[in-house]
């Protein structure tokens, strides 16, 4: 850690972790509601447990993506953050706006539209919270150098703090509510989250594989580019059945196929880079993470997208499991791994040690993988027969989903494994440091006393 | 990576061609909205748009799915009018869908219980009639199935 101001980032980690198993422990209790129907059915309903472990997702990933920002923008602009008392200041506005939020929800209280439940005074506080983010991210960045990473960074940050602003507009008319609302959903997780996170990724293969960040930041642009030109019209999958023209079938069909292109770029970029590194980073933890999001990401976005995004395949498989099946692996390996692959990056620095604790974070990022691809499996599997039942036979749905109690019993067991996991990565990365100097350290203690 | 493609020409390709491909898709989503308001969609009552509010209210889109979209843990709701019988009898339908809500939860073993919701005769008319007018949206023939 080069600059002083950098541990403001920790604060934030701090908090996205704790929201992190806050998330997991909602989507447990959603989970045993699909296997025990009367599972807290009077004292937590479906509705809120389910609310809640979204709500969570989105919450705590936009803390660790500020977070990341803090973290890596002193080094990429050279230059000390702008504010950090603003940060803190910030960071307790987003949290007041969250934690309400979510205590509301238990109350029923909410605005229910699917992910944008917050209620007004909540979505405002965030607003104003994200501004002042940006006006001291920018701030920083502004007074500095500018790269391609933090350029392209900002720019991801600013286009979901524009596209956010939809939230506040519900119109009354179902057809377009739902045409607007994927002006936040889609564009934000299939666009500009997408330059977020190619942006963390090449700050992260920039640091640990020494490779010219020259090569790294053209990759950069070329990945963000075909994101946004496949991702922006893309949207068009989503238009297929809620009252929209019959255009969107072709164009959402060809587009959303071309939307598999980044991601297939980001593995090949990310392990091209690992393979031409030359330097042999002592933290194998975050090069583990950061290789494994790009192929979870690759599967999960792009292979499991794919599967039900031609609209003539959509038709049987919208709004079944498959889509829940697609909508964990993908979250999971684009944005869940990259903001742990940071934190596992970043924490060694924060706290001035050597990277530590590495083979229990390892045996957590294969844990919670595996049991990730697992409960996508399952998920999958109940998806198809669902699909085929309900949609080609025409069977009813709570006779459907009777069939599927065997998966949906293997998905609760992966969402335990996943939890455990979870745990231990906390433990790892904010427990007492024990010494692990591995062998790379020991040959090449020059390269580790350079970062 | 071809050997001729420059940071620069990459970075000016990526602005130039995001924003091309920005003001293709806000244009064809203006399209759309007028194709909604004026072709898909029926003209709304204030009693619909009341039942939009109600079906928010309760927060239903978290357990069910609407056109497609929400939760998977309960029924379609999207085409519920159809399933219920509307085109044929519409005041059966009504009643049944009435009665329906009102029963919940229901305590029978085994199975999901859609929690208990406080909704007066008034908000239920809307209610009802926000779900008859969404059966009414033309969706391209989706879903396959009235199963939903």
């Amino acid at each position: 850690m080069k600059y002083e101001t950098q541990k403001v980032a920790l604060p934030f980690f701090m908090l996205a972790m704790a929201l992190f198993a806050l998330q997991i422990v909602f989507g447990l209790v959603a989970a045993a509601a699909y296997v025990w129907p009367h599972f807290l059915s009077e004292a937590m309903p479906f509705n809120i447990s389910r609310t809640s472990h979204t709500n969570l997702l989105i919450v705590w990933l936009l803390i660790g993506f500020m977070g990341s920002t803090y973290y890596l923008m002193p080094e990429e602009a050279e230059n000390e953050i702008y504010s950090p008392k603003l940060a803190y200041f910030q960071l307790l506005l987003f949290a007041i706006a969250g934690a309400g939020a979510l205590i509301s929800y238990q109350f029923g209280i909410h605005e229910g539209r699917h992910y944008l439940e917050q209620p007004l005074w909540s979505k405002l506080l965030i607003t104003i919270s994200f501004l002042m983010f940006l006006f001291n991210t920018s701030m920083t960045m502004l007074k500095g150098r500018k790269t391609a990473i933090n350029m392209v960074l900002m720019l991801g940050l600013w286009l979901a703090a524009v596209f956010w602003l939809f939230a506040f507009y519900n119109p009354d008319n179902l057809a377009l509510d739902k045409l607007w609302w994927w002006w936040i959903v889609h564009i934000w997780v299939e666009g500009v989250w997408e330059l977020i996170m190619a942006s963390l990724l090449g700050y992260l293969l920039i640091k640990m594989t020494g490779v010219d960040r020259e090569i790294i930041e053209k990759w950069l642009y070329v990945i963000v580019g075909l994101a946004l030109f496949s991702g922006l019209l893309g949207t068009g999958h989503h238009y297929y059945w809620i009252g929209t023209p019959g255009y969107w079938q072709p164009i959402g069909s060809i587009f959303s196929t071309l939307e598999v292109i980044p991601f297939f770029a980001m593995v090949v970029f990310a392990f091209y880079m690992f393979w031409k590194g030359s330097r042999n980073h002592p933290n194998k933890a975050a090069m583990l993470w950061t290789l494994g999001c790009a192929a979870v990401a690759f599967f999960g976005a792009g292979v499991w997208g794919f599967m039900h995004t031609l609209s003539w395949i959509n038709y049987y498989t919208h709004g079944t499991q498959v889509t829940a099946a697609h909508g964990h692996l993908a979250f999971y390996g684009a944005y869940v791994m990259l903001v742990l692959g940071i934190i596992t990056y970043a924490m060694p620095q924060i706290r001035r040690v050597q990277p530590y604790n590495q083979v229990l974070n390892m045996w957590a990022f294969w844990i919670m993988t595996s049991a990730m691809w697992f409960m996508t499996f399952t998920l999958t599997f109940a998806g198809v027969v669902q699909t085929h039942l309900q949609r080609v036979l025409g069977m009813n749905f709570m006779q459907v989903q009777a069939q599927l109690d065997l998966f949906y019993m293997m998905r609760f067991g992966t969402g335990i494994f996943v939890g455990i996991a979870a745990l231990m990565f906390i433990y790892s990365v904010f427990a007492p440091a024990r010494e692990q100097a591995s062998a790379s350290v020991k040959q090449q203690p020059a390269i580790a006393a350079a970062e | 990576m071809t050997e001729g493609l420059t940071k620069a020409a990459a970075r000016n390709i990526f602005y130039g061609g995001s924003l091309f491909f920005f003001l293709l898709f806000a244009a064809l989503t203006a399209h759309s909205h007028f194709y909604i308001v004026n072709t898909s969609t029926q003209p709304m009552s204030d009693s619909v748009r009341l039942g939009k509010h109600v079906w928010e209210k309760h927060n239903c889109i978290n357990c069910h799915t609407i056109l497609g979209e929400g939760s998977y843990f309960a029924p379609e709701i999207g085409n519920v009018w159809t399933r219920f019988g509307g085109h044929n009898n519409p005041e059966g339908a009504r009643m049944a869908l009435k009665a329906w809500m009102n029963a919940q939860p229901t305590g029978a073993p085994g199975r999901r219980q859609m929690p208990a919701h406080d909704i007066n005769d008034e908000e239920m008319q809307a209610l009802i009639d926000f779900l008859e007018w969404t059966d009414s949206i033309n969706t391209q023939d989706w879903p396959p199935h009235p199963a939903g």
